[in-house]
C-alpha cells in the first residue's frame, strides 16, 4: 500500500541507499566553506569569493516580501556531500546506486536521442558527465564548475558572480558561499548548437540543500539552447535548493534556457536567474515549475544593448500546501529593447501561485516595448491566485500592454467532458494541458511528454 | 435498452421531477416535448448523471439490469448513453480531435482523423473548426453539427438529443437528420425539444409530453400534429 501511495504521489519518490564518500556536519561556518573548498582543490580566489559571500549572507535579512521561510532552519541543513571520489567519464565507471537511480530517471535513454550532452549532478557534484564529441568539435564548452573553474580560470574569473553579486540577496549569498556542481557553458562566436545542452540533476539525500551553480557564456552570433530537468525523491525533513544561474548573451547571441522541475513537495526552491543581452541579442527564458513546498523564482534579463530581446515563458502548479511565487524581471536599459512575459499559473487543493514580475524602462531606453501577460487557472474554490505586477516606465516613447486573466474550470466544463466518457482527472488534466499549450509547444517533445505526464500524476492525486 | 422508473428529481430545495417512467426501446426514435420549465432538460442531465440533480426517488436503468443511479457521467458514457447538449460550451485549448482521442484512447489517431474528417464532411463542418479549440468562434448551428459528430465517433447506444434545432439553419438540419438517418442502425434516439419541427426530418415511434415536471400525455407521431394545432396548454 505504502509502495502504490509513492508511485501516485511521487513517481521518482525512490531512494537510493548511497554510500557517500564524503557528508559534511549540518549547518554552516567558515571552517565548512574552507573545508569544501579546499576538498575541491580550489584556487585561493574562490575560496575567498566564498567566505566574502558568506558574511554577506550572514548581514542579508531573510526577504519577508514573499512567501513564509521562516521555518527553514539554516543548521539543519547540509551543505556538502561528495558521492564519489573522482569524476567519471563512461557510464560504466559510476557506482551501480548512481546508475540505478539514472537508470530510473531515464539519463541513458536521453543520450541514446542523440543529446548533445549529459552532465547529470548527483547529490552535490557532478560525477557523470560527458560532451558529445560534436560538440568539441565546435568548440563548445560544456562541463560542471568545478571543472570549470579548474580548466578554465581566466573565464570564470571574468564572468562568475558579475551579473549576480552574492550581495544581490541572501540565497545568492549562501550559493556563493557553498555552491557545488552546476554547468559552465561557453559557445564560440558565430557557433549555433544544433542539439540541446541538457543537465539532469537530482538531490538524493535527506536534508540536503543542493547549491549547484551555473554559468554561461554565449560569445557573438552564437546559439545554444540549454535544458535543465529535475526531480527528486521524497524527505521526511525540509530540503532547500538554492541555485545561481548566470547567462552572458553578446551581440546577436540567442540564448534559451529551459526548465522543467518537479521537485519533491517539501523542497524550497528559491532560485536566482539572470541574464544579460547585448545588442540585437535574445535571451529566452522558459520555465515550468512543479512540485517544491515554496518555489520563488523570478528569472530576470538585463537588456543592456540596443534591440536586445527577452522573454519569459513560466508555468507553476501549485496544489494542497503549495505555494508558487514565480514571475520576471526585465530591465530595459537601452533603445528599442523587447521584453515578453507569459506567465500561466494553475492552482488546484488550496494550492497558491503568484505572477510577481517588475518591469522596468529607463529614461534611455526609447521605442522599447513590453509585454506581460499573466493567466491564472483555479480548480476549485479553495485555491489562490495573486498578481503583483510592477511597471516602472521612466519615458514616454515606450510601447506597453498588459493582460492578466484568471479562469475557473467549473462544473459546467467538466460535466461537457465527463459526458464525452473522461474521467475526472483526465477532464481536468485535458484543461489544463490546454491552458498552458502555449508555452507548451515551445519546450522539446520529450519534455512536454513528461510534464503533461507529471500533470497527469497531479491531477489524479486531487481526485483520489 | 434504457429504462426510467419512477424518477423524482431535484436541484437543492425545488423538486423538478416527479415520477417519471418512460422505457426506451432499442432502434426506436422517441419525441420529449414540452413547453418551457417542463422538466425536459432535467430528465436528460439526469440520465447524463450531472450532480447537480439529486435523485430522491426512482431508477435509471441500463438494458434491463444495470442500475446507473449513482454512476458518474464517464461511467455511463462508457456504457453507452451520449448526449448532445443544449447550448454546447466553447473548450479553451482542446480541439475536438484532441478530445476524441482522450475520450476513445484505444483507437489509433491516424484512424480517428480519418473518421472525424469523414463526418465533418458530411455534416458540412469546416476543417478549420476542427483544428480550433472545440466551439471556439462556432456559430450556433456549427456547434450541434459539433455535438452529433462527436456521437457519431464515440458510438453510443442512446443518444439525447437536447433541443438539436435550437440555432441552426434549415440546411443544417437537412444535414444533421440526414446523416443521423444513416447513421441510426439500431440506436435509439431521444429527441428533446418545444417545437414540433424537426419531426418534419424523422418520424418519431413515441411521443412523451411532459408538464410542471411530469408525463402529462404519451402517444404515437400523431401526437406532435395536435401539439403543432393546439399548443401544449390543451393536454
Amino acid at each position: 500500500m505504502k509502495q502504490k501511495k509513492i508511485d501516485f504521489d511521487y513517481k521518482y519518490g525512490f531512494a537510493v541507499k548511497n554510500k557517500n564518500v564524503y557528508v559534511a556536519e549540518k549547518g554552516l561556518d567558515e571552517y565548512k566553506i574552507r573545508e569544501i573548498s579546499s576538498l575541491k582543490n580550489e584556487p585561493k580566489w574562490m575560496l575567498e569569493k566564498r567566505l566574502k559571500a558568506y558574511s554577506y549572507f550572514l548581514q542579508k535579512p531573510m526577504p519577508t516580501w514573499g512567501a513564509d521561510l521562516s521555518k527553514i532552519d539554516f543548521d539543519q541543513i547540509t551543505y556538502f556531500i561528495r558521492s564519489t571520489e573522482k569524476q567519471v567519464q563512461n557510464w560504466e565507471d559510476l557506482p551501480v546506486e548512481i546508475r540505478e537511480t539514472y537508470d530510473r530517471i531515464g539519463v541513458p535513454e536521453a543520450e541514446k536521442k542523440f543529446l548533445a550532452g549529459v552532465s547529470a549532478q548527483y547529490e552535490s557534484e557532478v560525477v557523470y558527465e560527458r560532451v558529445q564529441e560534436t560538440l568539441e568539435k565546435q568548440g563548445v564548452i560544456f562541463c560542471d564548475m568545478d571543472t570549470a573553474v579548474k580548466k578554465y580560470p581566466h573565464i570564470v574569473r571574468e564572468y562568475f558572480g558579475t551579473l549576480i553579486p552574492a550581495s544581490d540577496n541572501k540565497f545568492a549569498a549562501l550559493n556563493t558561499s557553498v555552491w557545488s556542481g552546476g554547468s559552465f557553458v561557453y559557445v564560440p562566436k558565430g557557433v549555433k548548437t544544433t542539439l540541446p545542452l541538457q543537465a539532469y540533476f537530482r538531490m538524493n539525500a535527506q536534508a540536503f540543500g543542493q547549491f549547484e551553480r551555473t554559468l554561461i557564456i554565449a560569445d557573438e552570433d552564437s546559439y545554444v539552447h540549454y535544458i535543465e530537468g529535475c526531480t527528486a525523491p521524497i524527505y521526511t525533513t525540509d530540503s532547500l535548493h538554492a541555485a545561481v544561474v548566470e547567462i552572458f548573451v553578446k551581440q546577436g547571441a540567442r540564448v534559451r534556457y529551459t526548465t522543467v522541475q518537479n521537485w519533491s513537495k517539501n523542497v524550497y526552491n528559491l532560485v536566482t536567474k539572470r541574464a544579460k543581452a547585448e545588442k540585437n541579442a535574445v535571451m529566452e527564458w522558459v520555465d515550468c515549475n512543479l512540485g517544491s513546498q515554496i518555489t520563488m523564482k523570478y528569472p530576470a534579463v538585463y537588456l543592456t544593448g540596443e534591440g536586445a530581446r527577452g522573454e519569459v515563458l513560466s508555468i507553476a502548479l501549485a496544489g494542497n500546501g503549495q505555494v508558487q511565487d514565480a514571475g520576471a524581471k526585465m530591465i530595459h536599459f537601452a533603445p528599442k529593447t523587447t521584453s515578453r512575459v507569459v506567465s500561466k499559473s494553475i492552482s488546484k487543493e488550496g494550492g497558491r501561485t503568484s505572477y510577481r514580475g517588475l518591469v522596468q524602462v529607463m529614461p534611455g531606453a526609447v521605442d522599447s516595448s513590453v509585454y506581460v501577460s499573466c493567466d491564472a487557472l483555479l480548480l476549485d474554490e479553495n485555491s489562490r491566485s495573486d498578481t503583483y505586477p510592477t511597471m516602472r516606465i521612466k519615458n514616454n516613447q515606450t510601447n506597453i500592454q498588459h493582460e492578466a486573466t484568471v479562469e475557473k474550470i467549473g462544473e459546467e466544463k467538466l460535466l461537457y467532458l465527463m459526458s464525452r466518457g473522461l474521467s475526472k482527472a483526465d477532464a481536468e488534466t485535458a484543461f489544463v494541458n490546454g491552458f498552458i499549450e502555449p508555452i507548451v509547444k515551445e519546450i522539446p517533445l520529450e519534455y512536454s511528454i513528461e510534464l503533461n505526464r507529471l500533470i497527469r500524476l497531479e491531477m489524479e492525486g486531487s481526485v483520489g | 435498452m434504457l429504462q426510467i422508473r419512477n424518477l423524482s428529481v431535484r436541484a437543492g430545495e425545488t423538486s423538478i421531477l416527479t415520477s417519471i417512467s418512460i422505457e426506451f426501446e432499442k432502434n426506436k426514435t422517441y419525441a420529449i416535448m414540452g413547453p418551457n420549465g417542463s422538466g425536459k432538460s432535467t430528465l436528460v442531465q439526469t440520465v447524463l448523471g450531472n450532480p447537480a440533480y439529486e435523485l430522491k426517488r426512482g431508477s435509471v436503468l441500463f438494458l434491463g439490469k444495470t442500475k446507473l443511479n449513482k454512476l458518474t457521467p464517464d461511467k455511463r458514457a462508457h456504457k453507452g448513453i451520449g448526449v448532445t447538449f443544449q447550448a454546447p460550451i466553447a473548450l479553451q485549448g482542446i480541439s475536438v480531435f484532441q478530445l476524441l482521442r482522450l475520450a476513445l484512447p484505444k483507437m489509433d489517431a491516424l484512424t480517428l482523423y480519418e473518421r472525424i474528417e469523414e463526418v465533418a464532411l458530411e455534416l458540412g463542418i469546416k476543417k478549420e473548426l476542427l483544428q480550433r479549440p472545440l466551439n471556439d468562434g462556432a456559430s450556433g448551428g456549427e456547434r450541434k453539427k459539433l455535438e452529433v459528430l462527436q456521437m457519431a465517433l464515440l458510438d453510443p447506444s442512446v443518444i439525447f438529443f437536447d433541443e438539436i434545432d435550437t440555432g441552426v439553419d434549415v440546411d443544417s438540419l437537412k444535414m444533421i437528420f440526414t446523416f443521423l438517418k444513416k447513421f441510426q442502425k439500431g440506436r435509439t434516439y431521444v429527441f428533446v425539444t418545444h417545437y414540433s419541427r424537426i419531426f418534419e426530418y424523422i418520424q418519431p415511434n413515441k411521443v412523451i409530453v411532459m408538464k410542471h415536471g411530469s408525463i402529462a400525455k404519451t402517444g404515437s407521431a400523431q401526437l406532435v400534429h395536435e401539439i403543432e394545432q393546439d399548443g401544449y396548454e390543451s393536454l
